[in-house]
């Protein structure tokens, strides 16, 4: 996006000394404010202990949570779900959009019905998974497959149109076929929005099986976090909230990993390791 | 020339929508599958279930609820992730914070937020605006931490500091991003919305949807379905609509690269 005036040297070895000691530790104090706060909040008259137990209740119902069979095969339930339809969802998005981006008829053609198709919520496609599959597997997949595969999709056409001109027409004047450009101009240029559109189906992959299981009744967390809704048991909706939020975290480490691995010669993840 | 130019333009646009919605309707034309209607009966009961009154009564509130999450979520968004984007401290501090609230799936919330709101409209906003507001938050750090080195120079040798370099060098900036967040987060919005008013509501698009779906309606709520990717699609073409005024400078200034 922004335009690199001044090539940047390479870091010198010296400054990849010890870990990055201070950031972790203003995390972690973050981190620990907000355990404080949640500690603290439910004894002041500001928020009933009904509504919010306090942090080392809802810590107790995690701890027993993680000592339930139920607990982890809907765990693994969620996973599947989440891992399969991204799977699909990714691959399909990259290669539809490689095709269509790198052909300017195809662009032109399938703009109009990309972008009607893609704003349809993936939620409105619920009362037909269920009718279609009932509480079954496909049904998770039929709405996180829909949702991810459009973000996929926009971010590689995006990162495709995004492509420099002068390296376009660099390339066309050493003629670089069509495959040639593809592999050398239009993907390392794509390629950050690739991992953008990755980590994004990532999320919305797993909102959608969670979704699928908390409205369908799909086996999963999110049914376990209906059931406890319903019996009134407010420390372990709260538990599994912290489940899907940690499994979240995990998934965003694990994408942001995969994508400064990927990307390590793109400007921004060079910034990144230099400034600190 | 122009008027041929426009032919085309309009020959593109419609032609694959015009064969998907012909295949359509011909596989679905016989069908005799109580799930899957042929296309012409679900045309026919449109107009018949969406009448003024039901779009007044149940698709009204359920567009106001959305635009009143979003800008919520927007103006915190932007106003949170300007502060957190440009204080290095603040960013280390808050992001492991930040990543985990982003991380919980928005749906889930609905349960919790419904011990707090009750479930009136109060609880349908916050849960459209506590899955908006990540996007964008991010984005606008992200765009935020991406200015462009020089011009931040630039803008310090000139003494162009507080407001106005916020105004003029950051927000300017980040703009793309935090429109690229922003759309992001219309879709996500919408999702929320619908899946509020699934959860506890007596009207609303979501709503009335699930009904048909429960009284076996089928047809009914393939229109409803319909209904919800149209009101997607016209949202998504205003925002663009909105955003092309808003970035036509950038636009230009991409357009005039690769023109040169």
């Amino acid at each position: 996006m922004t335009t690199t005036y001044a090539s940047r040297p390479a870091a010198p070895a010296a400054r990849r000394g010890p870990a990055p000691s201070p950031v972790v530790l203003r995390g972690l104090a973050g981190l620990a404010g907000l355990v404080a706060v949640l500690e603290v909040l439910p004894r002041t008259p500001l928020v009933s202990a009904d509504y919010l137990p306090p942090a080392s209740t809802i810590g107790r119902a995690f701890w027993n949570l993680l000592g339930e069979g139920t607990f982890w095969s809907a765990l693994g339930d969620t996973l599947t779900g989440w891992g399969i339809g991204l799977a699909i969802a990714v691959l399909a998005g990259v290669a539809a959009g490689v095709v269509i981006g790198s052909v300017p008829v195809l662009r032109a053609a399938t703009a109009s019905t990309i972008e009607f198709l893609r704003p349809i919520p993936s939620v409105a496609l619920i009362p037909v998974a269920v009718l279609l599959y009932g509480t079954d597997l496909r049904s998770k997949l039929l709405l996180v497959v829909y949702a991810s595969f459009w973000q996929v999709l926009v971010q590689v056409l995006a990162g495709l149109q995004d492509a420099d001109p002068v390296a376009q027409d660099t390339a066309r004047s050493y003629r670089l076929g069509t495959w040639g450009r593809i592999r050398y101009v239009l993907w390392p240029t794509a390629l950050p929005y690739v991992m953008t559109g990755v980590r994004l189906a990532a999320t919305v992959a797993l909102v959608l099986a969670v979704t699928a299981e908390l409205v369908i009744g799909a086996p999963g967390l999110g049914q376990q976090l209906a059931v406890a809704q319903t019996s009134g048991a407010v420390p372990e909706v709260y538990a599994l909230v912290l489940t899907t939020g940690l499994i979240g975290v995990a998934v965003n480490l694990a994408a942001r990993a995969v994508e400064h691995r990927v990307l390590h010669w793109h400007q921004s993840q060079r910034g990144e390791s230099q400034s600190r | 020339m122009t008027v041929r130019i426009a032919a085309r333009r309009a020959l593109f646009a419609g032609a694959l929508p015009a064969v998907l919605f012909a295949v359509w309707w011909l596989t679905s034309a016989g069908s005799t599958d109580f799930y899957l209607p042929p296309l012409s009966t679900i045309l026919q009961k449109f107009p018949e279930v969406w009448t003024a009154d039901r779009l007044m009564s149940d698709v009204l509130p359920s567009l106001l609820r959305l635009t009143a999450g979003y800008l919520l979520a927007a103006a915190v968004g932007i106003a949170l992730g300007l502060a957190v984007g440009s204080h290095r401290v603040l960013r280390d501090v808050l992001e492991p914070v930040l990543e985990l609230f982003r991380a919980i799936p928005p749906p889930v919330l609905v349960p919790v937020i419904m011990l707090f709101a009750g479930i009136g409209d109060t609880m349908k906003i916050i849960v459209v605006a506590s899955g908006c507001v990540w996007p964008i938050l991010l984005n606008t750090v992200e765009g935020v931490r991406a200015v462009d080195e020089v011009l931040g120079d630039t803008c310090r040798s000139y003494g162009i500091t507080g407001p106005t370099r916020l105004w003029h060098l950051v927000l300017r900036s980040a703009s793309p991003q935090i429109l690229t967040g922003m759309r992001q987060a219309l879709s996500i919005g919408i999702i929320l919305m619908v899946i509020s008013e699934m959860f506890a509501s007596s009207n609303g698009l979501g709503f009335t949807i699930v009904q048909f779906q429960r009284s076996f309606a089928i047809p009914e709520m393939w229109s409803g379905v319909l209904l919800l990717g149209l009101l997607g699609f016209l949202l998504s073409l205003l925002f663009r609509f909105a955003e092309n005024r808003a970035l036509a400078w950038y636009h230009g200034l991409r357009r005039a690269q690769r023109d040169s």
